[in-house]
């Protein structure tokens, strides 16, 4: 069954702004998916329908086999403990220690304290991050407060981590580790969407591409690149770069 | 506990308005902690007032025994009396001089015979009835006067104006100190949901992060609920060694001279502060809650 299903999603905004058309994708477990586009094309309101933060105004989204529709208020809580999240501008809690944030969303699916003080620093060694336990977000810098957001966000094993522009704000070398974070994750077993902008990432990562424009899905593909047009000329300089050939080349 | 340190590092953050409500919340159980015992002494001398209220049925010099027995028994039968009492010659004589010694010892060898009648002593069910048994008895006549139903009586008296004042006098200080009661719950309540208002706004973007990760409403809530309990029953406690500090040094030396003081019909002390405290912590929790309701829903 697959984790994540849209079926033929429409979201438009109060104003008649569409953020979403007729959208259908499918995503197994285990896979990791790159949701690509230029700004505005919908991929932050895709991940909001998934996190039930927004409804679709026709068609289905599903998780696990669970039409969302059908979770009522009340439960909402319960599916995001299922779903982790990161985002680009990190959404740390500013007036708790590294150790408190990760603790946070421990404490909200009421696991006891043992628990909670034998897994957290166990998953900020995970990414890095031992050292700075007492920490205040504030105190770190980019790429290590998204550590701690990856940290929170997995913590609880959730069967699905979706990222929002996770390297968004970060640089190239730093987006790197942190893409080495989310793929690591990917290998646990855990399926992974990452919405980005960051073409070298994807094209570098060779993963499944979803490519939006203006709301509707124009592409999927497995171990695609970021813009497919250009995929012959890069493929050309990439492979000259890894065999270390001069520029010149055959033209195709 | 852990809601207890969540609530307390909220508190943390916004002291200026958890200050501001804990001192309302003060003030108003200062108040109350005050006006409870006056409003009570006062309602207990009152109903003491109220309990004598009484009409005075003075029987005719001339009656019969068997006319007085036949009065006794229909004035039993009026509506609102609650109890008639039949006071004889010789025991009004006697109640007269217990009054008045000196008076008496002479007047009475002056007199020769005893002057006073007898009579029956009524108690109405309901002292703001008394008007009507009153009317009962003895019905205003054409000319104004009084005209006495039975030929055994010979004048019905009460006094009117005293029970009047009495009763409108109870019922001032209740509708006065229960407005200024009310109006100082009303205020403590609304601070404090100001003082959560202002947790919550100070701390929205961590309430949506606190969504995020799959905190239920409770979970969020809980802790500005303790916030304002905290803040409420703080205020309480203050108000609670403020009163028994006064109570000692000033009341209980004070009361040595004047027994009034000393109330005997108030509400006991651990009583009092029992009630304080569960009134501050119960608006409190109003105050927090209301708050809640209108800013936390998911
Ligand atoms: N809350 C909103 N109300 C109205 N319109 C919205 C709202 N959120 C997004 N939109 C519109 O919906 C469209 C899709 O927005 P969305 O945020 O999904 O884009 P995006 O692909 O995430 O862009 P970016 O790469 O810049 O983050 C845009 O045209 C945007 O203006
Ligand atoms: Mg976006």
């Amino acid at each position: 069954m697959p984790v994540v299903e849209l079926e033929g999603v429409t979201k438009a905004y109060d104003g008649g702004v569409v953020g979403l058309q007729r959208a259908s994708v499918s995503i197994g477990r285990g896979e990791f998916v790159f949701l690509v586009g230029p700004t505005g094309c919908g991929k932050s309101t895709c991940i909001r329908l998934l996190l039930k933060e927004l409804e679709p105004s026709e068609g289905e989204v599903r998780i696990a086999g669970k039409p969302l529709s059908k979770i009522p208020r009340k439960r909402v809580p319960m599916l995001r403990r299922n779903v982790g999240t990161v985002f680009q501008d990190y959404k740390l809690l500013p007036n708790r220690t590294v150790y408190d944030n990760v603790a946070y969303s421990l404490e909200v699916i009421g696991e006891g304290r043992d628990q909670i003080r034998r897994k957290v620093p166990d998953i900020l060694r995970l990414v890095g991050l031992s050292t700075k336990l007492h920490a205040y977000p504030d105190q770190l810098s980019g790429g290590e407060q998204q550590r701690v957001s990856i940290a929170r966000a997995f913590v609880n094993h959730p069967p699905l981590l979706l990222a929002d522009e996770p390297t968004g704000n970060l640089d190239p070398e730093t987006s790197i580790g942190i893409m080495q974070l989310i793929y690591r994750i990917n290998r646990t077993g855990t399926t992974v969407v990452v919405a980005t902008h960051d073409k070298e990432m994807v094209d570098k990562m060779r993963r499944r591409v979803v490519e939006l424009r203006e709301g509707r899905i124009v592409r999927d593909q497995e171990s695609g690149l970021y813009r497919p047009d250009e995929s012959t000329t890069e493929f050309a300089i990439r492979l000259r770069g890894e065999l270390g050939i001069g520029a010149e080349g055959h033209p195709n | 506990m852990f809601f207890f340190k969540e609530a307390l590092r909220g508190l943390r953050r916004s002291t200026a308005p958890a200050l501001a409500a804990m001192l309302t919340v003060l003030i108003t159980a200062l108040v109350l902690g005050v006006f409870i015992p006056i409003v009570q002494a006062t309602m207990g001398a009152a109903s003491d007032v109220r309990d004598r209220v009484v009409v005075d049925i003075y029987v005719a010099e001339g009656a019969s025994p068997a006319e007085r027995e036949s009065a006794q028994r229909a004035i039993e039968r009026t509506a609102n009396v609650r109890s008639v009492e039949f006071i004889s010659k010789d025991e009004a004589l006697a109640r007269a001089r217990e009054k008045n010694p000196r008076a008496f010892r002479e007047g009475s060898e002056l007199l020769g015979s005893n002057p006073l009648p007898a009579s029956f002593r009524i108690v109405p069910d309901d002292p703001t009835k008394v008007g009507q048994v009153v009317d009962r008895l003895a019905p205003k006549g054409p000319e104004g006067a009084r005209e006495p139903q039975l030929t055994a009586i010979d004048e019905v008296r009460y006094r009117e104006e005293d029970t009047q004042q009495i009763l409108s006098v109870t019922g001032l200080v209740t509708v006065v100190t229960g407005g200024l009661a009310l109006l100082l719950v009303v205020a403590s309540v609304a601070l404090i949901a100001n003082t959560i208002r202002l947790s919550i706004f100070a701390r929205r973007r961590e309430v949506e992060v606190m969504r995020l990760v799959g905190a239920t409403n409770w979970f969020i809530r809980w802790p500005f609920m303790i916030e304002g309990v905290i803040v409420g029953f703080t205020g309480v406690a203050l108000a609670v060694v403020l009163l028994t500090a006064a109570k000692e040094s000033v009341l209980e030396p004070l009361s040595d001279r004047w027994a009034f003081l000393a109330a005997p019909d108030t509400i006991a002390y651990p009583l009092l502060v029992g009630l304080l405290v569960l009134a501050g912590v119960a608006v409190s929790a109003a105050g927090s809650g209301l708050t809640l309701r209108r800013f936390l829903k998911v």
